[in-house]
């Protein structure tokens, strides 16, 4: 067994690398920011009086923790398609992406609602504000607050699950390395520099979150409590 | 003390009101009245029914039976306009309940705004106004945990305040803080009743009930067993209040 | 072509749903014991070895599974070891699992109140028999409801097995749906089988952890 290594091979090809890593980012950024909206949306349903909208909540969660990330995107994609919509693979990818981390949003905020405690939404009512308001001014962010490592580990794991989107030929970075090794034969090589980008891009995900948490939560910034 | 003036609507009235938690009949056909002006103080044990009787003042709990008139809403019925009835009504709680991710300033200015629409540069003007009242003026911009019990209970009146509200309760507002914290709340409630503002509250101090109340209402077993003027107090007719102002008075 | 699902196809998907079982359950024994061998090593008195295990859960935790799967098939087939998709897909899968589970048992194990270690120490017991006989069977029983509930991750997650060839319930649907090109059906279909796998689990996960949270605030209170 002869092992040489030649990663310039696959060096070489870092403007695709580069182009792949961007697309990885841009499908993480877009359904991470569609997700959690569609998923605090779920967890607020999940409360809601109305036992229909409740359950259909419950039912859009559980159905989506439980199967794998792999077959809702042929669902979504073979579904759609079958509507007679013909979309293309980047759409479908944030389409998929979006449901399946707006369910596991929608779990962690509920977590985060139920930390709140009740004595604040008596306060709220209290001083006359609405339910809506209540969510909006009084809830919503120290919610957030509370749950947000767990919910900012789910949004790294969610680019790091979209290499799947590889399968339905969204040029992304796993995509990417698929073609290099094609290409090249230097399978070994491809993945390793390909697993590295993805590394550093979690990184480059969490200095964003931290950064973002800054903005998010002042208080903690004035009073220097860690996040 | 000021002398309360007769007015024919009362600001709050209670009519044979009926409340059960499960079996557990918490209330038992409960009557008073709180006129304009008027400070009225409950006292009684724990589970004597007071703190659910002020507490279905402003619809915190809904109640079973009887009548509840507050400025004109009836509260008893399931249709009462809540936030209408809440703009009327200000409540301050044992536990404070000030917003912990908003600054005082913005804990003030966050209902006058979102409810009343007024403007933000007013509503900071009018948040300056009532931390004054309540001699907090230097703390517009702190976090509520950078503040001690009692600023943060003195803060949550303010709030109340800025809704300018007819009437005004008080869940227990000492009975999480020390004795010298307890003073400082208890002068801006002083000064308060004072003011002519109609109050509604929930107290263990006696001492201070005796000082500042027009009224005293003792609940016992979810009724009111014993009512009239602060003196009853010192010379109560029922055996149940005079055994329950001799432990008051050992404590405070 | 074409034609009707028969009965010839369900069997078919019945062996790959039985196959994802299998490929589980070689992840959760794999994963668990190197899992645990990594727990251990985070908390380590050495820190070189404490070290070395932190970077490579750092590493595998910030890699996709599909990409160490791809790295365990034509990675190693490139270099010259030639492997059958089962041993990549299982090799791969317990290098991923094991660096999940020995995070969340690590946390386990810590979250036992430090002075068990003391009264343990007190008592003259090795290390070796603090961690056996005193904070492991504590540990335990707080990391049964988490561990179930990574089951769950780990039954989805062999789901990309089938991107590297090995027919289990992912792959048997896609060859089923090779002959009667009926995708939507059929991957509703495995939709859900896989939740009728993972469901209970994630129910029974739940269940233990109200059970534990109701234990533990007991004790709080106590």
């Amino acid at each position: 067994m002869s092992l040489q290594l030649d990663f310039p091979a696959v060096l070489e090809r870092w403007p695709s690398l580069l182009g792949g890593a961007a697309l990885t980012l841009e499908l993480a950024f877009f359904a991470t920011v569609l997700g959690a909206l569609f998923g605090t949306l779920a967890a607020v349903g999940r409360s809601s009086q109305s036992s229909l909208i409740a359950g259909a909540c419950k039912v859009y969660v559980e159905s989506i923790r439980n199967t794998p990330l792999l077959v809702q995107i042929f669902l979504v994609y073979f579904g759609l398609a079958s509507l007679g919509l013909k979309l293309s693979a980047f759409t479908v990818a944030v389409a998929a992406l979006t449901i399946n981390v707006g369910a596991y949003t929608a779990e962690i905020m509920r977590a985060g609602f139920e930390a709140i405690p009740r004595g604040q939404i008596e306060a709220a009512e209290g001083l006359a504000l609405s339910r809506l308001q209540i969510y909006w001014h009084i809830i919503l962010l120290p919610a957030i607050e509370k749950v947000y490592p767990a919910l900012t580990s789910q949004f790294v794991l969610l680019m790091l699950a979209s290499s799947v989107c590889s399968q339905i030929s969204a040029e992304e970075l796993t995509a990417v390395a698929n073609y290099i090794q094609s290409d090249t034969y230097r399978a070994f090589e491809a993945y390793i520099i390909v697993a590295v980008l993805y590394i550093a891009l979690s990184l480059v995900m969490r200095a964003g979150f931290w950064g973002l948490g800054l903005v998010l939560f002042p208080r903690r910034r004035r009073l220097g409590t860690p996040l | 003390m000021q002398q309360s003036t007769p007015s024919p609507e009362p600001i709050v009235s209670l009519r044979d009101v009926q409340k059960s938690f499960g079996p557990l009949r918490v209330l038992d056909g409960v009557s008073f009245a709180v006129e304009r002006g008027e400070v009225l103080a409950m006292i009684g044990r724990s589970g004597s029914g007071k703190s659910t009787a002020l507490r279905c003042i402003d619809r915190f709990e809904k109640v079973d039976g009887g009548e509840i008139v507050v400025c004109g809403h009836r509260v008893d019925r399931p249709d009462v306009d809540l936030r209408a009835l809440r703009q009327d009504v200000g409540i301050v709680f044992q536990s404070y309940n000030l917003f912990p991710h908003l600054t005082i300033e913005q804990n003030i200015t966050l209902a006058p705004c979102a409810v009343k629409g007024m403007a933000t540069s007013q509503a900071k003007d009018l948040a300056r106004k009532v931390l004054a009242q309540v001699g907090l003026e230097e703390k517009l911009l702190a976090y509520p945990e950078q503040l001690s019990g009692g600023q943060q209970q003195r803060a949550a009146i303010a709030r109340s305040l800025a809704m300018q509200p007819k009437v005004m309760l008080f869940d227990e507002v000492t009975s999480a803080l020390d004795p010298e914290l307890t003073a400082e709340v208890l002068r801006v409630i002083e000064q308060l009743a004072a003011d002519g503002m109609t109050m509604v509250m929930v107290t263990h101090e006696m001492g201070f009930a005796k000082g500042i109340a027009d009224r005293i209402v003792f609940m016992h077993r979810g009724k009111v067993h014993e009512t009239g003027p602060a003196s009853i107090l010192t010379s109560p007719t029922t055996p149940e209040l005079t055994q329950f102002v001799g432990t008051g008075n050992l404590k405070s | 072509m074409g034609g009707h699902l028969n009965i010839n196809h369900l069997t078919f998907l019945g062996q790959g749903a039985l196959w994802t079982i299998g490929l589980s359950v070689i992840a959760l024994i794999g994963g668990g014991i190197v899992g645990f061998a990594i727990a251990l090593a985070r908390i380590s008195p050495l820190k070189s070895v404490r070290l070395a295990s932190a970077v490579y859960v750092q590493l595998i935790q910030g890699t996709p599974l599909l990409v160490i799967l791809f790295l365990g098939y034509f990675g190693l087939a490139a270099i010259g070891l030639k492997v059958s998709s089962l041993t990549a897909a299982g090799a791969s899968l317990t290098l991923y699992v094991a660096a999940y589970l020995g995070e969340i048992w690590r946390g386990c194990i810590q979250s036992v109140p430090k002075s068990q270690w003391e009264a343990a120490e007190g008592l003259a017991l090795s290390r070796t028999q603090r961690m056996m006989k005193v904070i492991l069977p504590q540990a335990i029983r707080i990391a049964t409801p988490p561990t179930v509930g990574f089951m769950v991750q780990i039954i989805k997650n062999t789901s990309l097995a089938s991107v590297v060839g090995f027919v289990e319930l992912m792959r048997s649907g896609q060859i089923v749906n090779n002959s009667l090109f009926e995708p939507f059906a059929i991957y509703a279909i495995i939709a859900v089988v896989y939740f009728a796998m993972c469901y209970p689990l994630s129910l029974f996960s739940q269940k233990l952890e109200r059970r534990m949270g109701r234990g533990r605030s007991n004790l709080a209170s106590a």
